[in-house]
């Protein structure tokens, strides 16, 4: 799996090495989408979140030459978003502040208040009929209310989740683009998740 | 030790990920054999996992794409 996509990587590559147009345009139609949403977790503001996508568009024809191929395509690409925006976070206040980061704070689960003393549930899950994102996604809010629920989460919840889960992107990757550790990383899924499954819920009562 | 539910809904997501050690993960397995609720719980966690994943993309504006094309163009590495 890895090694085919890493070919297709190389193949890409390549024909931008050598100004293929169509290359680049099918690029931008993968990934455009991905890098503005991206962008949106680290300014809230529409027009900067596209200028922000827009210089890392110039950063990639720029730096393709250089580009060493020890991350995947996709990987290198959001790292150069990820490090625009966390040049503009240093003096833009529109930004986030990445020193925030790699911080974990005590909040307790969103679930935490449904157990009790012995940890056992006092307030369970009401149960979904969806067997699969099929089923769910024929609900046409579904898709809005999960990405509402994602907009809700602190910054750094938001980063990990959507990088993970809706890019796919794997963990030691993700840790590498937000230059957060492994553990942190982990603890920053499970409470996203937690929250975004728990949104959910009350969603489709 | 055998998790509780409060545990269990704390190891959700490194469970989904493969990422429990062998005998957490055992421990999780019979817990979920035996709590309907946390299988549904779990169930629902994994589903919003894989829904994301399956989220409709928009593509990019013509204009966006134009624009773009006409940097690439501009542009020398």
């Amino acid at each position: 799996m890895r090694s085919e996509r890493r070919d297709t990587d190389e193949a890409v590559i390549d024909r931008l090495l050598a100004r293929d147009e169509a290359a680049f345009a099918e690029l931008v139609t993968s990934y455009h989408t991905s890098l503005i949403r991206l962008a949106l977790t680290f300014v809230a503001d529409r027009g900067a979140a596209e200028e922000v996508v827009q210089e890392t568009w110039l950063g990639v024809v720029k730096g393709l030459p250089s580009f060493e191929r020890r991350s995947s395509l996709k990987t290198w690409i959001f790292r150069i978003l990820v490090n625009r925006a966390r040049t503009r976070g240093g003096h833009d206040a529109r930004f986030v502040n990445f020193s925030m980061f790699g911080e974990i704070d005590n909040e307790p689960s969103a679930v935490a208040d449904r157990f009790s003393a012995e940890g056992r549930w006092i307030q369970p899950p009401s149960t979904w009929q969806e067997q699969n994102p099929e089923e769910l996604l024929l609900r046409r809010e579904v898709a809005g209310w999960l990405l509402d629920a994602i907009s809700t989460l602190p910054a750094n919840q938001r980063a990990v989740i959507s990088l993970r889960d809706i890019e796919g992107v794997d963990a030691p990757e993700v840790c590498n683009i937000l230059g957060i550790s492994e553990t942190n990383q982990r603890v920053l899924l499970h409470r996203a998740r937690t929250r975004v499954r728990a949104a959910l819920e009350i969603d489709l009562k | 030790m055998m998790p509780n539910c409060r545990e269990v809904t704390e190891r959700a997501s490194d469970f989904l990920d493969a990422g429990l050690p062998y005998g957490a993960r055992l421990q999780m397995r019979l817990h979920l054999l035996m709590c309907g609720i946390c299988r549904e719980y779990v169930r629902q966690m994994t589903l919003v996992v894989r829904t994301l994943r399956r989220l409709p993309q928009n593509e990019p504006s013509a204009e966006v794409r134009m624009g773009l094309l006409a940097m690439f163009r501009a542009e020398r590495p």
